[in-house]
């Protein structure tokens, strides 16, 4: 009895084997026929990546580096990096190290990089640059005496003799640094070298984020506000009615940004057509004139102009495909037309609505050119300080930061969103 | 049919969509309570609209739709308490069945327990009861169209219209489910209205069928008056297979006339329906199973030689074409008896038929 089932259990093993081996050989088949067309699939894309290599990942990855890249002070300085490399912090370097640095100096001041030097540190301490272009200037002309360099250079300059200056120096010297991300979150290191918040006049970051995320929540709920009823109203019209109406929702994309963000200007500043206009009809009296316009509110108008139709046409392509009969048969089925647009279209348009707002969101918390041009002292958005360090204050490592940060961020939403709406019922078009 | 006894009633109503045309000329139809009525016609001739005016989804722009002997043109759809199965079924895709089916109870404000047991039952009618957490998307055509069914019954409406409910599913299936629906229909005693284009549908499962036509109703009768007794030649021709000839009467008596055939002057006595008088044209109608193979000479008055050109074996019948005077395509069926006639193509016979059989209709 106990031999059969012993027998018969090998018997069972084997068939699974078998049909194990069968299972992998036909995989094997389904790969091997299926090769060709991946090959020919990949050959299409193959452009399209290449372009996206080349122009995103490569540059995202660029930034990223960036915003942890120390600089070159370290290869500037070589003599002063290596006698720092075991300073205490607690106290003043040694004598050889003031020597280090004149030498440094002098040899960065001959060899013309000592600017790049003074940039670098003087993201870390405001005020550096001027010191060593002043020390460099007054160590080239000082006779040789036989002061220590300590003293010589701390008479030319008594920061020289303080801590902070000397601490800043050290930061600048490992390869990575996470002082640009402190910055843009508000955050800075003490003359100890601990981290600490920075002093509320100079905290410009998190505002600014929270404030970009707040103009682009707005945005997005005023593109829905408006969106919503166009949408339907062009999912229902007969076709050369809504073919129409889709050109004139179209049509902000075919004027040009500029143009359309400054005909913005002209109808909303103080002395613009609306504020005539109310002050007019009587509305306004000439002193309380409406400040539309080079602030948030400013910004968030001209936004939700440029950005309407990226929340229309997925909300439309969603609604196009609702049958009508399903609204009838909510009716039938005794719903008032309230209750039966609230509990059967509604629901079935979401779709549309989850991938309008992902995307307008997403375009808003980026947004560069509108803010820039009518945002004014509050309407200023993440983007807008990222250009700034960009192309005014040339700190690149800041900007990198700040912008890895707003992708951080953004990853983050989209990862909520596909946790609580999922990414696979977005509906784009 | 008086007031009293018409559950539904449409008195001389008339639609108009665009305002030139009528898609529906003079409608008139009156239904009495738990009967079921189908409307029957070709595409396109306002059997839809006609149940959209009567759930309230259209207005009608002359006449009047009576429910119950009230009228209901101003009564909006959702109060009509009229139950509805669309020809897509409308199943709401983002709820469950069961959601689908509480959906009329929780608009109405039925308590938690009465819905649940409601949905409990109404499952169990159209035998569906462990599929109660699908989603439509999940369910298969012939399931979709049980839970439409079940969802226009949970309410409990007294009047239940159905728009080609079962177009969308194959011929097996939907025999099956003709079979339910009428056993439901019986089961509950619910008036029902339906829709549809296939008429072997509308004759298996209706007690009356209106045969639309131009937007009027062509005859309103039972399946087998329909069938056998035809008022006019619309009616003939689109219920049933048929043989037609057209003509000009010869002669006219209150129960017999005599049709000269166009082609080769041939004489058909025929029962004249709705013949205006002598010398009027007129459309001869004949079903295939009504005529005789080699009759005795003078047992019927109609009486031809034939030569069979084609010969369809079908199972249960045997199809023929024939090729009768100048006329091809003059089918014959012929039942599967064991001593039916050999008939091979090409070999001649005689063929014949009563006048009784043959109604003449004015053209
Ligand atoms: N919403 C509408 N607007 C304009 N014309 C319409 C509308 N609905 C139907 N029609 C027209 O009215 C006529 C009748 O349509 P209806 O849908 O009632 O036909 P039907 O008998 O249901 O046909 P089918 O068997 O094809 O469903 C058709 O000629 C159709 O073109
Ligand atoms: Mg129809």
């Amino acid at each position: 009895m106990n031999e059969m089932v012993a027998r018969t259990d090998t018997l069972n093993t084997l068939t699974a084997d078998a049909r194990e081996f069968e299972g992998k050989a036909l995989r094997a088949q389904l790969a091997r026929s299926t090769r060709l067309e991946k090959a020919k699939a990949l050959l299409l894309v193959l452009p399209l990546l290449l372009f996206i290599g080349v122009m995103f990942i490569f540059p995202l990855a660029d930034m990223m580096l960036r915003s942890t890249d120390n600089g070159p002070v370290a290869e500037l300085m070589p003599d002063t990096a290596a006698r720092l490399l075991d300073w205490d912090q607690f106290t003043l370097p040694d004598e050889a190290t003031y020597a280090a640095l004149a030498r440094d100096i002098q040899t960065a001041q001959k060899e013309r990089t000592l600017g790049k030097i003074a940039t670098r540190l003087n993201f870390e301490l405001s005020g550096i640059r001027s010191l060593l272009t002043k020390s460099a200037r007054k160590l080239a002309q000082m006779e040789s005496s036989d002061e220590s360099w300590k003293q010589r250079l701390v008479q030319i300059d008594q920061r020289w003799g303080e801590l902070a200056t000397w601490s800043a120096i050290k930061r600048v010297l490992p390869s990575v640094t996470a002082t640009f991300y402190l910055s843009s979150l508000d955050l800075a290191y003490d003359a100890k070298g601990e981290v600490v918040r920075k002093p509320p006049e100079r905290a410009i970051y998190v505002d600014n984020f929270i404030k970009t995320f707040a103009i682009s929540l707005g945005v997005t709920l005023s593109c829905f506000i408006l969106g919503f009823p166009v949408a339907y109203l062009l999912s229902v019209l007969p076709t050369a009615k809504a073919n129409l109406l889709m050109i004139c929702v179209l049509l902000p994309f075919w004027t040009s940004l500029l143009v359309r963000t400054t005909s913005w200007i002209a109808l909303l500043q103080t002395h613009g057509i609306v504020n005539d206009l109310l002050v007019w009809l009587g509305i306004l009296s000439e002193g309380n004139r409406l400040d539309m316009m080079y602030n948030m509110f400013g910004t968030v108008v001209a936004m939700t102009h440029i950005l309407l139709p990226f929340m229309i046409l997925p909300l439309f392509s969603v609604m196009k495909s609702i049958d009508p009969s399903f609204m009838r048969a909510a009716t039938s089925l005794g719903a008032s037309p309230f209750t039966a647009f609230i509990r059967v279209y509604l629901p079935q348009t979401k779709p549309g609505i989850a991938a309008g707002s992902l995307l307008v969101f997403i375009l808003a918390i980026g947004y560069y050119i509108t803010p820039a041009l009518v945002g004014g002292r509050t309407g200023q958005m993440i983007s807008n300080f990222i250009a700034y360090h960009m192309q005014q204050s040339l700190n690149w490592g800041l900007a990198a930061a700040l912008a890895v940060i707003l992708l951080i961020i953004v990853l983050i939403l989209y990862w909520l969103f596909n946790r609580i709406i999922g990414i696979d019922k977005l509906k784009l078009g | 049919m008086n007031q009293n006894s018409s559950f539904v009633e449409f008195r001389n109503v008339q639609k108009s969509y665009d305002g030139k045309t009528l898609v529906v000329k003079d409608f008139n139809l009156s239904i009495t309570r738990g009967e079921f009525v189908t409307m029957l016609g070709p595409s396109g001739s306002g059997k839809t609209t006609c149940l959209m005016m009567l759930a309230g989804f259209e207005t009608a722009t002359y006449g009047d739709i009576l429910l119950d002997g009230q009228p209901i043109n101003k009564v909006p759809p959702q109060k009509r308490g009229i139950g509805m199965v669309f020809q897509n079924y409308a199943l709401f895709p983002h709820m469950t069945v069961a959601e689908n089916l509480a959906f009329p109870l929780e608009v109405r404000k039925l308590g938690r327990n009465v819905i649940k047991q409601k949905i409990g039952n109404a499952l169990e009618m159209v035998e569906l009861g462990e599929l109660a957490n699908r989603r439509p998307a999940q369910l298969s055509g012939g399931q979709k169209q049980r839970v439409a069914l079940a969802r226009a019954l949970v309410f409990e409406p007294k009047l239940v219209l159905m728009d080609e409910p079962l177009g969308a599913l194959d011929k097996n299936l939907r025999e099956q489910m003709q079979y339910e629906i009428k056993r439901i229909h019986e089961n509950l005693g619910v008036t029902m209205v339906y829709v549809t284009h296939d008429q072997s549908e509308a004759l298996t499962m209706s007690d009356r069928i209106a045969v639309f036509n131009d937007g009027i109703v062509q005859q309103l009768a039972s399946p087998a008056t329909l069938y056998e007794e035809p008022e006019n030649a619309f009616v003939a021709s689109f219920i049933g297979e048929n043989n037609r000839f057209s003509g000009t009467v010869k002669s006219l008596d209150s129960d017999r006339c005599i049709v000269t055939l166009d082609d080769d002057d041939c004489n058909i006595r025929a029962l004249p329906i709705n013949i205006t008088g002598h010398g009027s044209r007129a459309i001869l109608s004949l079903r295939p199973e009504r005529v005789v193979i080699d009759p005795e000479e003078g047992s019927l008055p109609n009486i031809f030689k034939v030569r069979a050109e084609g010969v369809t074996y079908l199972g249960d019948h045997i199809r023929c074409s024939v090729n009768f005077g100048q006329r091809h395509q003059f089918i014959i069926k012929i039942p599967n008896s064991e001593q039916h006639p050999v008939l091979k193509p090409g070999s001649d016979f005689r063929i014949g038929w009563a006048g009784r059989d043959c109604r003449a209709f004015n053209a």
